[in-house]
């Protein structure tokens, strides 16, 4: 009997003929990768044809070139002087403001409302079930137009018959006005105070940990995490002199000054966006509560585990199994749903790249832009969605 | 339940209308605690305000008609009652578009025909190889009823199409044809060949990651460079491009969802009975990986449905640009609450309905599986 | 126990030849040699994790060896898809689960493969089929769709499922482990059925009485070894090696 091999030999020469499977396989790969390519070549011969005819140019030049529109609402500092890569920040910025405030507020309210939904009281739950229904059936463009026209445009009155619900704040058709706190440098040492807040919170953490493994002390972790975070700042503000002065929208002609304003056209987008994506954090929240059986907290009470620690070592960690995939899609969504901003004139990225391809004429550039600002955003949350999975994921056989 | 079971010991022997079934659940849902008795009292009285409110403006106070185009009753009466008369006065251009007013019948039994096509194709019973040759006859009388010139029927161009039939036209096709394409984009992604897996995983992922809209744009601005010189392709056919190219890549993701769900088992006793690879595809795996996955396929229906109303980004006249612009004209303007509640209803309906069919079919499907 | 074909009746039905797989490093099957002639029927047995299911697989290339020689009916099994084909008509195969098509009738279940592999005509496809669910003794659930038969029942529309191909030969892997116990006799006494008939057949299972009843040789495997093989009266009286004795002594001291 011969002697058993000790290692794996290498894998066998290709015979070449059709009813090989590696043969096979590379001529069909060929020849889709080949009819892709000759589609993309045709494709490409076509449109620089008709960019000649129709003397259109290319090339991303035009971004240093001067933008010449005014756009109505930006973060940094922007002129109709300023070049065309700047105004297109400008856009990027804007799309993730609202996204990231959108992320946020949506995640608060379908949290409320999912649990809502899940309430004993018959009519908080029937209340929280029609509202998902309702924003759910119906277009989101329907919606923020529907905020945006109906609403804001035609139904509140105008800056000098503003709605005064409490001093300082105006609502108009011109918009939210709030009163902001005054600029002052203090503000900056807060935010750093902060910073340093947060990084403590985090080597205490740490610390409490390893102390509990050893010692099995337990650390009022909370408490301490409070403290620094609000804190710090409280230390900076006071140690600033506790500026309280605020800037106060004032009514001037027929708008305010001063003061901080949420447009139109903000107001209407972040409303229509969280309102919609709300519904479906709802049931997202609702189904990840479910799915986790009530033996779970039958056997946690069991072993004589308060209702806080069941919540957060038992309970919470498997409803954010199942909450987290879905969630990451939502906040997706939220991030390509800004892109209807165009339809109501907020400038994010999509309306301002649009008036820049207008412009220049140069639409190939325009849209890539788009699609590539987007792309990478999309890319970055699901990458950091898959990382999350995998960390997370239960080990099985 | 344990506060139900308490609040039932504590009700008296007795009969009566207190131990009744009603009486037992009013107690058990609204008034358990003290806590919850507030909030359902001041929840009663804050959603009978609402309603009452709501009521009274739609209703009773609601302007239903008016004589010739005075619509200063209407403007009098903003804010305390609805103008129903834009409605009475519009509706016909909100559901149709700019359509010939004396063919109007056309586009109307258009929407007839799709909802005939949708009921039937929910009745189990009738699901086989009739149905597809029913669903063909059904988009193609949809087509010779909007274009016209046979039959007799006069000819309307495409830029006069609008309103609902454009709204499931753009649906229904775009899913309709998405649907193979967004199959073998399932199946090559689950290939073992590199070069297909990965163009379908960058297609896919590509498409999935922008938003409709730059794909709209794309579509509407670019496909005309794309083409040779000479060909033209008009508006409404390059929102239907974008909307299928769209509609693939997430139809792809849901298909492949069911193929992942298949266990592997069938895949080997297709293979150990000889079957080919598209023979086992055909026969075998994708008839169980559709049907598993219908209840995301028409929750994705029921998204697109919704998506089709940013083609007003184009300028093309789906249900709510139509909407929109009913109320630009100087004598309607500031209505846009009205129409848009109109539109609303109809939205509603249809994804209402279709909501409710997919969670009826996942019942049914969890019942079965488990015999 | 060389194979010496002059006249095709007396050439081996399977012939594995120092067969060797491995999964990345693990070495699965070591050096396996078997030889299986026509009519004969072979049990083997062995712990789980001892590589007696990834054999029989290999044998119509569910799975794929990579050292060795697997010749089937004079094919052997390489990267051919030709050769594969052919062998997966001539060898029939019955799962652990079963695995018939749910979204299929029975009747559809038995007559897929003899339509579109072997092109026969529906009629007569569907004739063959009532008469081998005549052989399992089922032919009233012709119409039914495998979620309305019981485990037992669903197995043996399995069996006539590969026999409807008219395969020469017949692997089971594990046909009963997954079935009630009131449930085994019935499918027991179907392949034994077939067996008395002069079916070609491999079988892993566990059940001894059947390898008492039928089987020419019982082979017990281990680690990837084949390291006892004798008949069935000899296995169970005599057993010669001490991992042998253990394996008997664990499954069929209860």
């Amino acid at each position: 009997m011969a002697s058993i091999p000790r290692s794996r030999p290498a894998p066998p020469s290709i015979k070449l003929s059709l009813s090989d499977p590696v043969v096979r396989a590379i001529v069909f790969q060929v020849l889709v990768v080949g009819g892709v390519a000759l589609l993309v070549w045709y494709l490409v011969s076509n449109t620089m044809a008709n960019m000649e005819a129709r003397k259109i140019a290319s090339g991303f030049g035009f971004l240093n070139r001067e933008a010449g529109f005014a756009i109505s609402e930006h973060s940094i500092d922007y002129s109709p002087a300023d070049s065309y890569f700047r105004a297109l920040v400008v856009g990027v910025l804007n799309t993730l403001i609202v996204a990231i405030l959108g992320i946020v507020l949506a995640t608060i309210l379908g949290t409320i409302i999912g649990i809502g939904r899940l309430a004993k009281n018959w009519l908080i739950s029937q209340i929280c079930s029609v509202y998902i229904e309702v924003m759910r059936n119906l277009p989101l463009a329907l919606q923020l137009v529907f905020w945006y026209y109906a609403v804001i445009l035609e139904n509140l009155p105008s800056a000098r018959e503003a709605h005064n619900p409490l001093p300082g704040v105006f609502v108009s058709s011109r918009g939210i006005m709030v009163p902001v706190p005054a600029n002052d440098p203090t503000y900056g040492w807060m935010l750093i105070a902060c910073l340093i807040g947060i990084v403590g919170t985090v080597l205490l953490s740490r610390w409490a940990k390893a102390r509990q493994a050893a010692t099995g002390q337990q650390f009022p972790m909370l408490r301490a995490a409070a403290g620094l975070i609000l804190g710090l700042p409280l230390l900076a503000w006071l140690a600033g002199g506790a500026p309280t002065a605020l800037d106060w929208p004032e009514l001037r002609g027929f708008n305010f000054q001063g003061g901080g304003t949420l447009t139109p056209e903000f107001a209407a987008l972040l409303i229509g966006l969280v309102t919609y994506t709300a519904a479906f954090v709802a049931e997202i929240v609702r189904s990840g509560i479910l799915a986790v059986s009530h033996g779970q907290t039958e056997a946690s009470s069991a072993l004589g585990l308060k209702r806080g620690l069941t919540l957060r070592l038992v309970i919470l960690p498997q409803a954010l199994r199942v909450i987290i995939p879905p969630m990451i899609s939502q906040y997706l969504n939220i991030t390509k749903n800004s892109s209807l901003a165009v339809l109501i004139g907020y400038p994010d990225l999509v309306s301002i790249a649009n008036t820049t391809l207008n412009q220049t004429g140069q639409a190939i550039e325009g849209i890539g832009i788009i699609m590539m600002v987007y792309l990478t955003v999309s890319l970055s949350i699901a990458a950091f969605g898959n990382w999350y999975n995998k960390r997370i994921a239960l080990t099985e056989r | 339940m344990s506060d139900a079971a308490a609040t039932l010991k504590s009700l008296p022997q007795s009969g009566g209308f207190n131990n009744s079934p009603l009486a037992q659940w009013v107690k058990a849902n609204l008034f358990p605690n003290w806590w919850s008795t507030v909030i359902t009292l001041v929840l009663t009285y804050f959603i009978l305000k609402f309603l009452f409110g709501a009521l009274s403006w739609s209703l009773f106070n609601a302007v239903w008609s008016i004589e010739g185009t005075d619509t200063e009753v209407c403007r009098e009466l903003k804010g305390i009652g609805a103008c129903w008369a834009l409605i009475a006065e519009k509706h016909r251009f909100i559901l149709f578009g700019t359509y010939p007013f004396q063919e109007h019948w056309r586009p109307a039994l258009v929407i007839v025909v799709f909802l005939v096509l949708y009921g039937l194709s929910t009745v189990r019973a009738l699901w086989n190889y009739w149905l597809g040759v029913v669903w063909a006859a059904g988009l193609l009388s949809i087509g010779i009823l909007m274009w016209g010139g046979v039959f007799g029927l006069r000819f309307v161009e495409q830029e006069r199409w609008g309103g609902l039939p454009i709204t499931l036209m753009l649906a229904t096709f775009g899913i309709a044809l998405a649907f193979p394409l967004g199959i073998l984009l399932a199946l090559g992604r689950r290939s073992d060949m590199p070069a297909i897996k990965a163009i379908c995983v960058a297609y896919i992922e590509l498409i999935r990651g922008v938003p409709l809209i730059s794909l709209l744009f794309m579509a509407s601005v670019m496909l005309p460079l794309f083409l040779p010189e000479g060909l033209t392709i008009d508006k409404l056919l390059r929102a239907q491009i974008a909307i299928i190219l769209f509609a693939a890549a997430y139809l792809a993701e849901v298909v492949r969802g069911g193929l992942q769900a298949i266990p592997k088992g069938q895949y080997e006793a297709a293979d150990a009975l000889g079957l080919s690879y598209w023979k086992k595809t055909g026969f075998i795996v994708l008839p169980q990986a559709l049907k598993i996955v219908i209840p995301p396929l028409v929750n994705t229906f029921i998204g697109l449905f919704k998506d089709t109303s940013l083609v007003l980004i184009i300028g093309i006249y789906d249900l709510l640009n139509a909407a929109k612009t009913s109320t630009i004209e100087p004598k309607w303007q500031g209505f846009s609450i009205e129409a848009y509640v109109f539109v609303s209803i109809i939205y509603f309906v249809f994804c209402f309905a279709m909501s409710k069919y997919s969670q009826k079919i996942e019942a049914e499907l969890s019942h079965t599986h488990k015999r | 126990m060389s194979a010496t074909a002059t006249a095709a009746d007396s050439r081996p039905m399977i012939e594995l030849r120092n067969v060797n797989k491995w999964y990345g490093e693990f070495h699965v099957l070591r050096d396996i040699n078997l030889t299986v002639e026509r009519g004969q029927k072979i049990v083997v047995c062995g712990p789980s994790g001892s590589g007696k299911s990834t054999m029989i697989r290999c044998i119509n290339r569910l799975e794929e060896h990579q050292q060795g020689h697997i010749i089937v009916e004079g094919t052997e099994l390489t990267g051919d898809l030709r050769n594969i084909d052919t062998v997966r008509r001539e060898v029939g195969m019955v799962f652990q689960q079963f695995n018939l098509f749910p979204h299929l009738t029975v009747l559809e279940n038995l007559t897929l493969a003899p339509i579109w592999v072997r092109k026969m005509p529906k009629k007569e496809a569907e004739e063959m089929a009532m008469y081998f669910l005549g052989r399992v003794k089922i032919p009233e659930q012709v119409h039914k769709y495998p979620g309305q038969l019981s485990g037992g029942q669903q197995q043996r529309v399995a069996i006539a499922r590969s026999l409807c191909m008219k395969p020469k030969i017949m692997l089971f892997d594990e046909p009963t482990s997954a079935l009630d116990p009131e449930m085994v006799k019935e499918v027991l006494d179907v392949m034994i059925e077939l067996a008395r008939e002069g079916m070609t057949m491999v079988c892993v299972t566990h059940e001894m009485g059947f390898a008492r009843a039928v089987a020419d040789s019982v082979i017990f495997m281990d680690k990837g070894e084949i390291v006892e093989s004798a008949p069935p009266t000899e296995f169970f009286a005599n057993p010669k090696s001490d991992r042998t004795k253990l394996f008997l002594s664990q499954i069929l001291g209860h």
